[in-house]
């Protein structure tokens, strides 16, 4: 199998950001980056069916500024074969649907059975790049997937995926488009070996020009939605304990602030 | 100049959700300072019998797409019915609910008609120019984005359920309805579904309960949570867990709530033995009430809900739950 793995880098889930003042920026100096949690479990599914397959190719594509390259990097430690960095000032302010333009600009002239996004990027959770990427690739896609079997004749795959109250089990035909979501397995961690092999890898930014995209169609300008203002969300003050003598009293003391004071039940 | 706002009125099973009528509720005061219409387009099969149920929250117009194709949710069926509808009228504005299927159908959507599309909004209006721009939680809650749009004539937008209020519905109110029999092919549907697992029939999904129940690794042990079902069932809640207690294997995936799990918003949130980690409450911080159970008054989680119980939740539930049920008896 032949996979090709979107990966994004955000901010570690316990960063601390802050908003500039005028709310014109998110501050996000010092804070340590790592691979999207979800296109880990991409980059892990593509190793198995690789393995499983015993043949065929992992390759990453990553959209995104010069520090992006220490995570492309884990990602080919972790056993991903190459890697394509789409590094241009261009894409600067590009938001998912445009973000999923380049993408597929770039992998349409890439060779590939099935394209593993995240479900989501845990720092614009918008949840689109991946579907909207198989919409521009004209190529079907399962969200939220959780297994993934490959037909023994690979021309198509079988995925659980979540849907509202349970799952469900879909067929489609292979090349096709998947948005991992926790439970599809446990990622790996980077061997020696791989982060020394991955050192080498030769690693070279794609230019907007070099997918056939113009500057203006790309970015903020290339962008149909634009942040005006950030904020910080209203602080939640310290609770207010409930009192009592006995944990029964604790108990009757809760149910009537949630009736009478909080008026929740 | 776009024809109106035109929302994704979601059902299964002949079921509308309740976000629908959130969205309707809010939708309709922005038609009105538009001087725009508001729509609903509910896809499904054999749904006449949904054509009532929105203009009570405001729908001008009703458009039930019926087909074969559509009694169960693909993304290819869907989209293209869609696609069909919004290609033919126009509309300026097309809202969504932020569920499993609406966030996959927006963006399918919004790619395929080059709209410009902001997910899982927790706030909708027109600005002082009377354009319209949403809210948006960023980076798991830590921060609010306030989002425009620019280079597009179709504005979409997936909002968050349980966060905007439905009004009360004006029955007396009627809307036009129209019926369309969408063209769909064979060809049109490239995943077939094969099987569908529901968890527990009848159950409110955790992403639409008005008030959820949670424990985590404080729960000792998946046997405990039958402590949990009765408090859930005496107030009408649905049961979720944290992470930890999901990686120990106490409760399944669907039931986790957090940044890698489901992101919630009820009325009533009650966190029983969960320290607060900023992963999870990056899943239910928009809760409008946050109720913590915990032992260790140090607990983070203290320092970001309304009520705190310092004690063991094996002392405090089972009283809670006698009281709430003589409470809820009245
Ligand atoms: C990338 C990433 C993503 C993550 N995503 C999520 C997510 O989506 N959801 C999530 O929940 N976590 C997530 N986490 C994990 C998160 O960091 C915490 O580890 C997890 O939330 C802890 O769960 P807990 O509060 O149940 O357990 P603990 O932190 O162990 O807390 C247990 C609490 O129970 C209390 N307790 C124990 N016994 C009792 C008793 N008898 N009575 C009362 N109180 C008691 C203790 O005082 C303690 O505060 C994520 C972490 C990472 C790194
Ligand atoms: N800049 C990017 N480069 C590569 N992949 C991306 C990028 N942005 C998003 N993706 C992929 O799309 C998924 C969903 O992202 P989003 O729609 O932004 O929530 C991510 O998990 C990635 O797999």
């Amino acid at each position: 199998m032949n996979s090709i793995v979107c990966l994004k880098q955000v901010p570690d889930t316990e960063a601390l950001i802050r908003v500039k003042s005028d709310g014109s920026e998110v501050v996000l100096d010092n804070v340590k980056f790592i691979i999207n949690p979800y296109d880990e479990f991409g980059i892990e599914e593509a190793l198995l069916q690789k393995e499983k397959s015993g043949s065929g190719s992992v390759t990453l594509v990553c959209l995104g500024p010069q520090r992006c390259v220490e995570s492309i990097r884990t990602g080919l430690a972790m056993g991903a074969d190459k890697a394509v960095h789409l590094d241009d000032s261009a894409f600067e302010g590009s938001d998912a649907l445009s973000t999923a333009k380049s993408l597929a600009a770039q992998i349409k002239s890439m060779e590939y059975d099935i394209i593993f996004c995240g479900r989501q990027a845990i720092d614009d959770d918008q949840a689109q790049v991946g579907v909207a990427l198989a919409e521009y690739l004209n190529l079907p896609h399962a969200a939220l997937v959780t297994k993934v079997e490959v037909a023994d004749d690979k021309k198509s795959i079988t995925v659980n995926r979540q849907i509202v109250g349970g799952e469900e089990i879909i067929e489609m035909p292979v090349p096709c488009v998947i948005t991992a979501q926790k439970g599809l397995n446990e990622p790996r961690y980077a061997s020696l070996p791989g982060i020394m092999k991955a050192k080498k890898k030769e690693l070279k930014p794609v230019k907007v020009a070099d997918i056939g995209l113009d500057a203006n169609e790309v970015g903020a300008t290339g962008s149909k939605t634009i942040s005006l203002n950030y904020s910080s969300p209203p602080a939640r003050t310290a609770a207010k304990i409930i009192g009592g003598e006995s944990p029964e009293e604790k108990a009757k003391n809760l149910a009537k602030a949630l009736r009478e004071e909080a008026k929740a039940i | 100049m776009g024809k109106g706002i035109l929302v994704f009125a979601e059902q299964e099973e002949g079921k509308v959700r309740k976000v629908t009528f959130e969205i309707l509720s809010e939708a309709k005061k922005i038609a009105d300072k538009k001087g725009e219409q508001l729509c609903a387009v509910c896809l499904g099969k054999d749904i006449a019998g949904l054509g009532d149920k929105f203009a009570p929250y405001g729908a001008d117009k009703v458009y039930l797409v019926d087909h074969e194709t559509l009694g169960q949710y693909t993304s290819d069926a869907y989209a293209k019915a869609l696609t069909d509808l919004i290609i033919k009228e126009q509309p300026s504005i097309v809202l969504f609910g932020a569920t499993i299927n609406g966030k996959d159908l927006s963006a399918k959507v919004a790619a395929r008609v080059s709209a410009g599309l902001a997910s899982d909004c927790t706030e909708m209006k027109l600005d002082d120019s009377g354009n319209f721009c949403v809210r948006r939680p960023i980076y798991a809650g830590k921060v609010l984005a306030d989002v425009g749009f620019q280079n597009t004539d179709i504005i979409m937008a997936s909002i968050r359920p349980n966060v905007l209020i439905a009004s009360e519905p004006d029955t007396s109110k009627t809307a036009e309805i129209e019926s369309i029999i969408p063209e769909i092919s064979a060809d049109n549907i490239k995943v077939k579904v094969l099987e569908v697992v529901k968890a527990s029939a009848g159950k409110v999904d955790l992403t639409e309960a008005e008030i959820i129940v949670s424990g985590g690794r404080g729960m000792k042990g998946p046997e405990n949570y039958k402590m949990l079902d009765e408090l859930a069932e005496v107030i009408g809640a649905t049961v979720g867990a944290s992470r930890a207690a999901v990686d120990a294997g106490w409760k399944d995936i669907s039931d986790q709530v957090g940044q890698t799990g489901k992101v919630v918003s009820p009325n009533l949130y009650i966190a029983c033995g969960i320290s607060g980690a900023i992963q999870h409450y990056a899943g239910m911080g928009t809760s409008k009430v946050i109720v913590a159970i915990n032992k260790d008054e140090e607990a983070p989680i203290f320092s970001k809900c309304d009520y705190g119980v310092v004690d063991d939740l094996f002392r405090i539930i089972p009283p809670l739950t006698e009281e709430l049920k003589k409470m809820m008896a009245d």
